[in-house]
């Protein structure tokens, strides 16, 4: 997991071009899930990732892994784009280089910033009907049918192609990588770089169809931490404690916790 | 200048209610809000029969609420959900959506957004208004070892999901009364392309201590392995699991299962008890994403104490009594 990434004081984005090829974990589970159906069924496996130029090594690993081809997506005029431009740019490439697609897979979340919200925002970019965190897939004719796990429910849904799943990260663990597989992905890998101009985007067109949100500033967390200070008698400071914040605790198990002691008045 | 009634809206997600209380604190923090922009805060809920949940929202803070009730919303359905809204929106154009971080959540917030051609920002920890109604959303970045402050400057609303436990609800008042508006469902709603087939409650999931809600962890400051050993009191009561430095492990107090740290366990508890720990960063690079952190310590100069949310002054083998026998006496099971 990528835990520290460099962050452009001046631009206010981060600098993607430093955190290298590495790809994502939750991705290489959506990777993993595609693999297993191209087992099953003649699928063709296409990775797609946006990025600096060095973003290109991780579609060789996608290729060593079982992909058939890459597309980078890649142009200056992209960086800083929020999830609402990512998945803007992210279905005019699918809509060029993959017109006939069945399904897309996205992984769970991403390193930046976890918000998970790529893949359901390009499902609403494509109107495809789409399922957030699937653990298992079955196809049958044109229909998929996914369970998941949400929020304490084991839910098993069913829709037609084209679709678009974002795959959680307790199933389909990820494969290794072999040496000559690596080797003939770099080699003979197949794949194209897609710059603005190719996706008929300007600067104009991210001015008025571009990132919604704007970061004003980063800060290290600690320095949100209110860091409250409790300081007297055992019994004194685990009562002041609990009164304050039984919230936090009663979420993280699950049970009501009493805001103050009542048994004094039993 | 537009003179309209300015709107924060919460989204009512009962589902897992009561544990789920996520939307009674958004209603929290909307009140609070509301008052620096003189908003009404307006909680929109959809389902059916869900009169119990008007009727909570309302003793929560909500001044109206915005209910669709009919059967064919009887299972929660991210498209149906997104169109419901979508109409609501275009119709009464509110200032500011707020939406609980739950797996729903995360699902149905950002397709709306896109929807409404509008920015969101996920699973915040704090959210500000300035007196002219710029949200500030205040959410992980970096793999949570940073906090960013994000603004959607030029389009409206400005949408937000946080996190449960962010926030803390008001206390329910049934005195309170709100505006309730019950709509009937949209004529043109469309047909689910996503069908639900079957679901269940889910059994408990398989427990590792990466994904414990609760972490209890010692150090040395325990004093001896009796003493460490009674930890594991704590972590039982709130259902936890039982961490370790390595110190701790050495001297044969813990199993190095529980090693926390950078050779260890890289954990994510909601909440972490760290007890006796001086908060060396061998340990504490295992802990970049524990939410609530509560450091016991007789130093109050500990590197531990300094990074937790709460720090207890105070010796560890004594707060740790006091805490057992105090949740004993309050945990409503």
């Amino acid at each position: 997991m990528v835990t520290e990434l460099p962050w452009d004081e001046a631009t206010g984005t981060l600098r993607r071009e430093l955190v290298g090829g590495m790809m994502n974990p939750a991705c290489m589970h959506a990777l993993e899930a595609a693999l297993q159906i191209k087992e099953h069924y003649a699928a063709k496996v296409t990775a797609i990732t946006m990025g600096p130029p060095s973003a290109e090594e991780i579609l060789r690993e996608a290729l060593a892994l079982g992909a058939d081809r890459g597309i980078l997506i890649c142009d200056r005029i992209f960086a800083g784009s929020d999830t609402y431009a990512t998945s803007l740019i992210l279905s005019r490439a699918i809509k060029k280089e993959c017109p006939h697609y069945d399904l897309i897979l996205c992984g769970s979340y991403t390193s930046d910033s976890e918000t998970a919200q790529v893949g359901p925002q390009l499902a609403e970019e494509l109107k495809l009907p789409a399922a957030a965190y699937i653990e298992d897939m079955e196809i049958k004719e044109r229909t998929l049918r996914v369970r998941r796990l949400v929020d304490n429910f084991r839910e098993t849904l069913e829709m037609e192609f084209p679709s678009l799943v974002t795959v959680s990260l307790e199933n389909y663990k990820p494969r290794y990588t072999k040496m000559e597989g690596l080797e003939k992905a770099f080699a003979v890998g197949d794949i194209i770089t897609l710059t603005a101009p190719d996706l008929g985007i300007n600067a104009g067109f991210i001015a008025a169809n571009g990132s919604r949100t704007k970061v004003r500033k980063v800060f290290l967390r600690k320095a949100d931490k209110a860091n409250v200070i409790f300081q007297g008698s055992a019994a004194n400071v685990v009562e002041d404690f609990l009164d304050q914040y039984e919230n936090k605790i009663s979420w993280a198990i699950g049970k009501d916790i009493e805001e103050e002691d009542l048994s004094d008045e039993e | 200048m537009k003179n309209k009634q300015k709107s924060i809206w919460v989204f009512g997600d009962y589902r897992n209610y009561f544990q789920n209380r996520v939307t009674l604190q958004l209603l929290s923090r909307a009140v609070d809000l509301s008052r620096i922009t003189n908003a009404e805060v307006c909680a929109v809920v959809f389902g059916h029969q869900i009169d119990e949940y008007i009727m909570e929202y309302t003793a929560h803070g909500a001044d109206r609420i915005l209910a669709v009730d009919d059967p064919a919303l009887k299972s929660y359905n991210a498209e149906q959900y997104v169109a419901i809204m979508e109409n609501l929106v275009q119709e009464r154009d509110p200032d500011v959506i707020l939406i609980g971080a739950t797996d729903f959540g995360r699902e149905f917030a950002p397709r709306l957004a896109k929807r409404l051609k509008t920015g969101l920002s996920a699973d915040c920890v704090g959210l500000d208004i300035t007196e002219d109604g710029l949200l500030v959303q205040i959410a992980p970045s970096f793999g949570g070892n940073m906090l960013a402050e994000i603004v959607t400057p030029n389009h409206r609303p400005q949408m937000a999901t946080v996190r449960p436990g962010t926030f803390k609800e008001i206390p329910h008042d049934y005195i309170r009364s709100a505006l309730v508006e019950k709509l009937p469902l949209m004529s043109n709603m469309p047909v689910p392309r996503m069908r639900l087939v079957e679901y269940e409650r889910a059994a408990e999931r398989e427990h590792t201590m990466e994904n414990a809600a609760v972490i209890v962890c010692g150090g040395r400051g325990m004093g001896n392995k009796k003493k460490f050993r009674k930890l594991s009191d704590l972590a039982k009561l709130l259902g936890g699991d039982i961490g370790a430095t390595r110190p701790v492990v050495y001297a044969g107090w813990a199993d190095h299962d529980a090693l926390v740290g950078q050779a260890g366990k890289h954990i994510k508890p909601k909440v972490l008890f760290s007890f006796g720990i001086s908060g060396a960063i061998q340990h504490t690079a295992g802990l970049g994403e524990a939410g609530f952190i509560i450091a016991v310590n007789k130093n109050p100069q500990a590197a531990m104490m300094k990074m937790a949310d709460v720090a207890i002054v105070g010796d560890a083998g004594e707060v740790l009594h006091m805490l057992i026998k105090e949740l004993r006496k309050r945990i409503r099971e």
